[in-house]
């Protein structure tokens, strides 16, 4: 079980947290005029990474605050977790 | 019954305690501190069972978790448990145990068969025998097979001990109480670290309790409890004993197992069977020791051939001779220790040394004391069928290729050394790349991937000062990480006879003419010959290998056969051990009980369960539950013999003709406040939301962002930035972080804030076409004509004296209302309800004549809004605007979504009037059509209408829009069933919705 630090109630485990796929897909604006490509890719086209994988957390049965973890896909090392508006240089 | 190979004095075991137990169907006597297994060697029992393939004759081979053979059936209080390891089951009054795999007796076992057509019986002769002809796999072979293979006997009764879950969080955790153990435990303790020390026996302190050393002037044993006892009243420290840390997961959580009464006849009141810990832990210090190799020669398996550790600890632990006349078989110095041991006790060991002419301090000792060694001796093959008789031996030569001429000496049991295997099974897991280290033919943990450091045997260090040193030096350097404390303790001075370098060798040759079963793994009867035959039938890979011939396989999961299948493999192939590599070590290290994994989730415990504030109401008045997600609701009301059929339909007539009333709590709430409430519900509904007034309700419905129907529900405007949602039962929990996730990662900038409050307010749906004048009954101060609170109106008001919210809004197609009030006044509600509705007939209605009133007037739910489809299928796209854009809405335009001839919610009636239709049917064009017969769709939802007195059916069908009127097909092979029907509207009642607004 994963150890996730929580950027506002501190180290928690795994079953806490519901996860919420890859953080870096950003969605169309609303009202926007965008191909079908575009939309597709927003929808459902996903990279499937090995490695340093920046993805969605949500404190479900804590704080309720979605969080950006970056996580390695391959040996669950986290390196850092990020408020939801938080820079991530 | 005497105990004719317990020695006068000595061991652990308490012997003013005696215990009486059965094994077989017969009494023996043991001790209290006794394991079954050494009680049981204590009485001269040395057949336990038999072997899994060929049935031979199983004795003992360990002494702990290592032990491949003595696996027993256990009776305790009224259960029975299987699989059990007679060498680590301690003895308690009354205990009873039966051997498995073995039919009638253990004695006359008719599978032994087997063991003379064992040449039918290599590697690979299930896959490659039982293959022709193909349909007699499940009548014949399977059959067959299940019968003769298989261990002991589940219990298929319901398991009324209690095992508990603990989570528990630790600075070190330390896995195994051995000298390694001990030492890092004290100096971390000493250091103000929150310490955890498992041992998986009932006594701590591993070898010490078996070795002839001196620590600080103490025996190895004494130091060993004194460290324990000091450890025992610091109270950062917790010691469990019976404790096996058997997994290593991911972040440094390690699951132990703690058997907590398993060692007692009957569990005391209040406590667990067992309790699995779930320990999150700074640093993890792998302290599990190391395991004895068997050597490999004929025959190895007879009853009697046993680990010289184990021997030893049976003398040392328990005060019982494994053997009056034993045979010692040693490639190294630990088969002296043993002989030693017997030697002390007035018993003459032979030893069998592998070794050419070895020199050390433990030889010399076995010298002087007169024991008679053969250097160069091996033992070619154990004699005896039921249990060692005799071994005949030979002298080896130097290239251990070519034996001397076969001796026969006499003995009655063959203890063997074969050197030690590090447990590194925990470092594997944790990610650790382990490495072969030569010195000690096996491998050793390599650089630690996560907070794990592994000591002393277990990471190949096989001296007790060195072991010490180390394990004082880790544990205070990693509790002085933690601690920032650094209380430096002094080194005790240690006192061991030195060993000399062990013999490689590890397989006795087969001597000429002879095809003695040389066997590697004792529990899945894989022997040397059938590795050969994987090899020579092309296996490359270890882990085929291990799976075609079932190697390491078993519940012992080859802790005394792994090493050497590896060697022998390597010998074949030519190539070094590290070359062919070790399977993957997978958790659990040892069996752990089904029970333990569970846990308390079982039964009701499986899941919480939620309960409306007016559910006593309902028991009371003979509702019959049905679980809705966690929630209990009621299904119906049961009046006399009704069934479910008659008071559904009872219940759904008394809601079109007079008034019911339906629990509603379920409902998922969210409470939505803020100035940008309206623009959040309007980017998540489909239908427009900026011009919704204060004091009305709309219905609406969102969608994913793939634009299918997430969920739907209405939305009342509260007050000018105060919103009321309502969602789905089973949607409720997806809903609220669904608009999270928008609110804090899309649209941050929107301020609005949602929070649920199912919990908070208690539900009740009043229908039917005199709901008004109840309704004007429970509110006389309150205008609720159809101008004072019209249709999907909102209104706040008093029950008598307790605050209540009023909707206009209708699920079952009747002029209806929803009467909300905070969750501890649904009680005070409820019976007002009731009270003052006997005038006007009031009935409660549960679930299933809710489902009718919703499913008659073609109200979509969860059956239809089932994750596939979209606001067109389910006639809902009329709520679609044009003007917005919101969640989903650039997937409408999907070529598949806009196709003319797509899916549409009709309705179903069969032509006959009568027969129901099986929910999930299929509709068919053509019931004779040949198959596959092509599917039109699907029946989502049916019910009998009351309006109409006749089966009625939702289903989402192909070009539903154009069917209507069309006759077609219900199949449903399942049911065995095919009805002719006619496709209708999915509005059967008041298509207009004429009642809604009256």
């Amino acid at each position: 079980m994963l150890h996730i630090k929580c950027p506002y109630c501190g180290m928690r485990s795994q079953n806490e947290f519901s996860y919420g796929g890859d953080a870096s897909v950003k969605r169309p604006e609303l009202n926007k005029e965008i191909s079908d490509e575009e939309w597709d890719n927003f929808v459902y086209n996903r990279k499937s990474l090995r490695g340093k994988h920046l993805e969605l957390w949500q404190h479900l049965s804590g704080c309720r605050q979605w969080i950006k973890v970056e996580r390695d896909t391959a040996t669950h090392e986290i390196f850092n977790t990020f408020k939801a508006d938080e820079e991530i240089s | 019954m005497t105990q004719k190979f317990r020695l006068e004095n000595g061991g652990l075991i308490n012997r003013d305690k005696k215990l009486s137990f059965k094994f077989n169907g017969k009494t023996y006597f043991g001790y209290e501190g006794d394991t079954l297994a050494s009680a049981l060697i204590a009485n001269g029992v040395h057949l336990v069972g038999r072997s899994f393939k060929y049935h031979r004759p199983r004795g003992f081979f360990g002494a702990g978790v290592d032990e491949p053979y003595a696996i027993v059936q256990l009776y305790r209080n009224n259960e029975t448990e299987p699989n059990i390891k007679a060498t680590e089951q301690e003895l308690f009054e009354g205990l009873e145990a039966k051997s498995v795999n073995c039919w009638p007796s253990v004695n006359f076992d008719i599978g032994a068969i087997n063991n003379f057509l064992k040449i039918f019986l290599p590697a690979g002769f299930y896959y490659k025998t039982f293959m022709w002809p193909k349909s007699f796999w499940y009548r014949v072979y399977e059959p067959f097979i299940r019968k003769a293979a298989g261990l002991g006997v589940a219990s298929t009764k319901h398991d009324k001990e209690r095992y508990e879950h603990k989570y528990e969080y630790c600075d070190l955790l330390i896995a195994g109480s051995g000298p390694s153990g001990l030492a890092s435990a004290y100096a971390a303790a000493k250091n103000g670290a929150r310490v955890i020390l498992a041992e998986d026996k009932p006594r701590f302190g591993g070898s010490l309790l078996t070795s002839d050393v001196n620590i600080g002037n103490q025996s190895g044993e004494d130091w060993a409890n004194s460290i324990i006892s000091e450890l025992k009243e610091m109270p950062n420290v917790v010691v469990k004993n019976r404790s096996q840390v058997f997994g290593y997961y991911d972040h440094n959580m390690l699951v132990m197992s703690e058997k907590v009464s398993d060692h007692l006849p009957k569990t005391k009141k209040h406590h667990p069977k067992q309790r699995l810990w779930y320990i999150r832990a700074k640093e993890v210090l792998i302290s599990s020791g190391s395991i004895e190799r068997p050597l490999v020669f004929g025959n190895n398996d007879t009853p009697g051939v046993m680990l010289s550790s184990a021997a030893k600890e049976y003398l040392k632990v328990y005060g019982v001779l494994v053997g009056k006349n034993p045979l010692v078989f040693t490639n190294n110095d630990s088969g002296y220790e043993t002989a030693i041991e017997f030697k002390k006790n007035g018993i003459n060991p032979i030893i069998l040394d592998s070794r050419v002419n070895p020199q050390s301090e433990i030889v010399n000792e076995a010298i002087n004391l007169g024991i008679k060694i053969k250097f160069s001796y091996v033992v070619v093959a154990a004699q005896g069928y039921k249990k060692v008789s005799s071994a005949d031996i030979a002298k080896i030569s130097d290239d251990k290729k070519q034996l001397d001429t076969i001796e026969n000496i006499k003995c009655d049991c063959i203890c063997v050394s074969g050197f030690w295997t590090p447990t590194i099974h925990l470092a594997s897991q944790s990610g650790n790349k382990t490495k072969f280290k030569e010195e000690i033919d096996a491998f050793v943990p390599g650089t630690s991937k996560q907070n794990e450091t592994t000591l002393g045997a277990a990471n190949g260090i096989f001296t007790l000062e060195e072991t010490l040193k180390d394990s004082f030096i880790a544990g205070q350097d990693l509790s002085k990480k933690i601690t920032n404390n650094d209380n430096k303790i002094s080194f005790p001075n240690v006192v061991e006879k030195k060993s000399s370098q062990h013999d490689k060798f590890w397989c006795v040759p087969l001597p000429k003419g002879k095809s003695y079963k040389r066997f590697l793994d004792f529990q899945n009867d894989v022997a040397v010959s059938d590795i050969e035959i994987a090899l020579k039938e092309g296996y490359r890979s270890i882990e085929h290998v291990k799976r075609y011939t079932t190697l390491g396989m078993a519940t012992d999961q080859g802790k005394t056969s792994n090493l050497n299948g590896l060697q022998l493999v390597s010998d074949i192939e030519n190539k070094v051990v590290p070359a062919v590599g070790h399977t993957t070590f997978r958790p659990p290290y040892t069996p752990i009980s089904i029970g333990a994994i569970v846990g308390r989730e079982v039964g009701k415990h499986s899941k919480p369960t939620r309960k409306s504030p007016m559910h006593s109401w309902h028991e009371k008045n003979n509702a019959v539950f049905v679980d809705a997600g966690v929630w209990l609701r009621p299904r119906y009301y049961k009046q006399g013999s009704e069934t479910l059929f008659e008071a559904s339909k009872r219940e759904a007539k008394n809601v079109r003709t007079n008034v019911g009333v339906c629990d509603v709590t379920t409902l998922g709430k969210i409470d939505i406040k803020g100035p940008d409430a309206a623009e959040l519900l309007n980017r998540v509904y489909t239908n427009a939301w900026l011009k919704l007034p204060v004091g009305k309700a709309r219905y609406g419905v969102m969608l994913r962002e793939d634009g299918i129907v997430m969920d739907d529900g209405t939305t009342t405007r509260i007050s000018e930035n105060h919103y009321h949602m309502t969602t789905t039962t089973a949607q409720a929990a997806n809903v609220l972080s669904h608009l999270e996730y928008y609110l804090q990662l899309v649209w941050p900038e929107l301020n609005v804030n949602v929070v649920s409050t199912t919990e908070q307010w208690a539900g009740a749906a009043i229908a039917g076409p005199k709901s008004r004048k109840l309704l004007q009954k429970l509110f006389p101060n309150n205008d609720v004509s159809n101008e004072g609170l019209p249709f999907m109106g909102y209104m706040e008001s008093d029950l008598f004296g307790v605050k209540a919210r009023i909707f206009r809004i209708s699920f079952s197609g009747e002029l209806a209302y929803e009467v909300n009030v905070e969750s501890d006044n649904g009680h005070f509600m409820w019976e007002k309800i009731i009270e003052l509705g006997q005038e006007f007939q009031v009935q409660p209605y549960g679930t299933e004549a809710l489902s009718t009133l919703r499913i008659e007037m073609g109200h979509v739910a969860g059956s239809e809004l089932d994750g596939r489809t979209i606001s067109y299928d389910t006639s809902l796209e009329g709520l679609i605007s044009k003007k917005k854009d919101f969640i989903g809405k650039r997937s409408l335009n999907r070529e598949a979504f806009t196709s003319g001839d797509r899916q549409k919610i009709v309705g179903v009636v069969p032509l006959d009037k009568k027969t129901s239709i099986p929910e999930g049917s299929h509709l068919v064009k053509d019931a004779q059509a040949p198959l596959p017969n092509k599917k039109l769709g699907h029946i989502s939802a049916s019910c009998w209408s009351v309006e109409h007195d006749n089966p009625f059916s939702l289903a989402i069908l192909k070009d539903g829009k154009n069917m209507i009127g069309e006759k077609l097909f219900v199949m449903s092979p399942l049911k065995n069933k095919v009805i002719p029907v006619e496709i209708v509207s999915s509005h059967y009642v008041d298509p207009k919705g004429e009642r809604v607004r009256s």
